[in-house]
């Protein structure tokens, strides 16, 4: 497969995510799988990189050690400056309360919670007061279109519906990554659009990163870049569409 | 964070109705029960209880309880006077006699005999008559449970006459008398008749009573009183107290309560631990997405706590409740005992926290190894 940009983003820019030589083993003894054989990876600030490749390949393990909710078997991982690997684990609990959003093909909304009290959540999380954390959780589902349904049960929402209810959350707090599994998967063409958009505008900034893995190749052209990966590698680094539009 | 733990526990109604049924259920079982145990502890000593005034009992050395009479000789009666301290002594007769009806029945009759100069040991509360009459030649009160057994739906009476050991008794007086254990109706008369009422015997005189000198203390006279006389001295306090020791270490009724109570705090656990797990299960996504959010291992676990105390608080007030509800009704309805002292609530609220406690250690277990990383697991 060919490489047509640098594996590694360009080394003036000040790293958000810089992974190096990671493995990850699942299990011991003979029944040991090897979901990552060695990755390196690095994304810039400013950047969405997208993370495709077949079922099984280890995209979500990947991501999962780039948030911090899973430790790699070996290999360096520093994401927004913080040490990983040498991270104890409260370190990474606050570490993911403070500057990682979440947005997972299953929604993990609290069904017992409204919309404006789900996407407060990380606020909560956090120590907010909960009259002042619905209210900015309100005004930031408000500026993702659903300000008629704040007080709305997941249950009474459409899916598209729940997957912005679900960006409000992973937003919120403004963290400085935002993390998406397979965000559209369970959407139609028109609402997955609508929530690459929604996390396009809202997430894509200076100082700070979004990692979005995909296999829905209707929402490649939000990318920056793309990282293919194949049983448990990185093959190749392409660049994407975004990159001509927005840099030039 | 502990709010979205309540909103969690109440938005999933089945589940949570479950783990308070479990609650419930054992509150209530415990509550009751104990209370039932309590009201049967409490008639062992109701003879005790009605004896007001004198604060030292004086009996037999080998006397176990208040209704195990071991009869003393009259003379004994001088010697408890005699001993430095005692302001007073009385006679006290309790026995029982069996009385001839005059529609010809006989009836099991508690027979107490009251000294005949100060009546000391006479019931307080008087329904009809009044007990200055026991002063009068064959004179007898009955307590007003007695008489509806003996005369049911007959209003009362005074001058009915009936026969103890061929001696005439009569009526002067109702009143009312704490239920005894034996529930025999309690028949008050002067000691000198109670002597003759009942069964001859060599000795007849059943206990004591007296009272200490002001500035001594009860139980320094009781320490003296067994020292110079070789008699059981006790107070009040410590004759209940030996009384309710006697029925607990021999009879099987502290067994068959604590049976009861066992089966209610395991079963309660049983539904509630069970349930509640269940809850977690089905919720563990969310916990786990809360910890993928950042909620540290410590709030998770104080969210699971505070559930469970939740639904501890709201079964301990409902079980609780309903075994008071129970109390009031059989109180009017039947002779069941129920006497529910703060002990119970305390003891029934220890029991549902252990059980709340319990009941939350394997989904503790559950939401504090689960790995966050599941949330992104399809
Ligand atoms: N917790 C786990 N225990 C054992 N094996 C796992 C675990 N998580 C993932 N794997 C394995 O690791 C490999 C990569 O999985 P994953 O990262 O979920 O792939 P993808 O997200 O690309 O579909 C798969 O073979 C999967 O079976
Ligand atoms: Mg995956």
């Amino acid at each position: 497969m060919a490489t047509t940009v640098p594996a590694h983003a360009p080394a003036t820019a000040d790293l958000a995510i810089r992974v190096r030589g990671v493995t990850k083993e699942f299990g011991s003894g003979g029944a040991v799988a090897r979901a990552l054989r060695g990755v390196d990876l690095d994304v810039a600030y400013g950047e969405m990189l997208m993370l495709v490749g077949p079922s099984g390949c280890g995209k979500t393990t990947l991501v999962s050690i780039i948030a911090g909710t899973l430790a790699p078997t070996a290999g360096d991982v520093v994401v927004l400056g913080h040490d990983l690997v040498a991270m104890t684990n409260g370190a990474k609990v606050r570490f993911r309360r403070e500057h990682v959003g979440f947005v997972f093909q299953a929604y993990n909304l609290l069904p017992a919670l409204t919309a404006a009290e789900n996407a407060a959540v990380p606020l909560l999380i956090a120590g907010w007061r909960r009259r002042d954390a619905v209210e900015k959780a309100a005004d930031v589902l408000d500026a993702l279109g659903l300000g008629d349904r704040l007080a709305n049960l997941p249950t009474e929402l459409s899916g598209g519906q729940q997957q912005r209810v679900a960006i409000a959350r992973a937003l919120v707090h403004e963290p400085r990554l935002l993390v998406c599994d397979e965000p559209t998967s369970a959407l139609d063409a028109e609402n997955g659009r609508i929530t690459m958009e929604l996390i396009e505008r809202l997430a894509v900034q200076p100082g700070r990163a979004v990692i979005v893995v995909t296999h829905d190749s209707r929402v490649y052209s939000f990318a920056d870049r793309i990282a293919s990966m194949e049983d448990g590698r990185i093959e190749a680094v392409e660049a994407g569409p975004r990159r001509g539009a927005a840099r030039g | 964070m502990l709010w979205i733990a309540w909103k969690m526990l109440i938005g999933n109604r089945v589940k949570y109705l479950g783990i308070v049924f479990g609650v419930v259920f054992a509150a209530l079982l415990i509550a009751q029960q104990s209370s039932i145990f309590c009201g049967l502890m409490s008639l062992t000593v109701s003879q005790i209880r009605d004896v007001q005034g004198p604060d030292i009992w004086v009996m037999d050395a080998k006397v176990q309880y208040v209704d195990d009479i071991k009869p003393l000789a009259d003379t004994e009666l001088f010697r408890v006077k005699g001993v430095p301290g005692v302001a007073w002594a009385v006679r006290f007769y309790k026995g029982t006699a069996r009385a001839r009806l005059a529609e010809g029945s006989y009836e099991q009759m508690m027979l107490l005999g009251l000294d005949d100069a100060t009546l000391i040991g006479a019931p307080e509360q008087v329904v009809l008559g009044s007990i200055a009459d026991l002063r009068k030649p064959d004179a007898v009160i009955m307590d007003d449970a007695g008489y509806k057994r003996i005369w049911p739906g007959e209003p009362y009476q005074l001058g009915r006459v009936f026969e103890m050991n061929d001696r005439r008794a009569v009526l002067v007086g109702v009143t009312k008398a704490s239920r005894s254990f034996t529930s025999f109706p309690i028949v008050y008369t002067r000691y000198s008749q109670a002597v003759a009422f009942a069964p001859p015997e060599r000795k007849v005189l059943s206990f004591v009573l007296a009272d200490a000198e002001p500035g001594v203390a009860p139980e320094e006279v009781c320490r003296r009183i067994e020292a110079q006389t070789g008699l059981q001295a006790l107070t009040r306090a410590q004759f209940f107290r030996k009384t309710i020791r006697y029925y607990l270490a021999k009879t099987g009724i502290p067994v068959n309560f604590a049976v009861t109570v066992l089966l209610g705090f395991l079963v309660g656990t049983a539904i509630a631990g069970q349930t509640f797990y269940l809850f977690t299960v089905e919720n563990i996504r969310q916990f786990g997405a809360l910890k993928a959010m950042g909620t540290s291992n410590w709030t998770i676990l104080g969210m699971v706590l505070a559930q469970a105390l939740q639904v501890g608080l709201i079964g301990y007030g409902v079980g609780v409740g309903l075994a008071a509800i129970f109390g009031q009704v059989v109180k009017g309805a039947s002779r069941l005992s129920f006497f529910m002292p703060w002990q119970v609530l305390a003891i029934t609220g220890v029991a549902v926290f252990v059980i709340v406690l319990l009941a939350s250690l394997l989904s503790i277990r559950k939401v504090l190894i689960v790995d966050p990383a599941i949330v992104f697991r399809g």
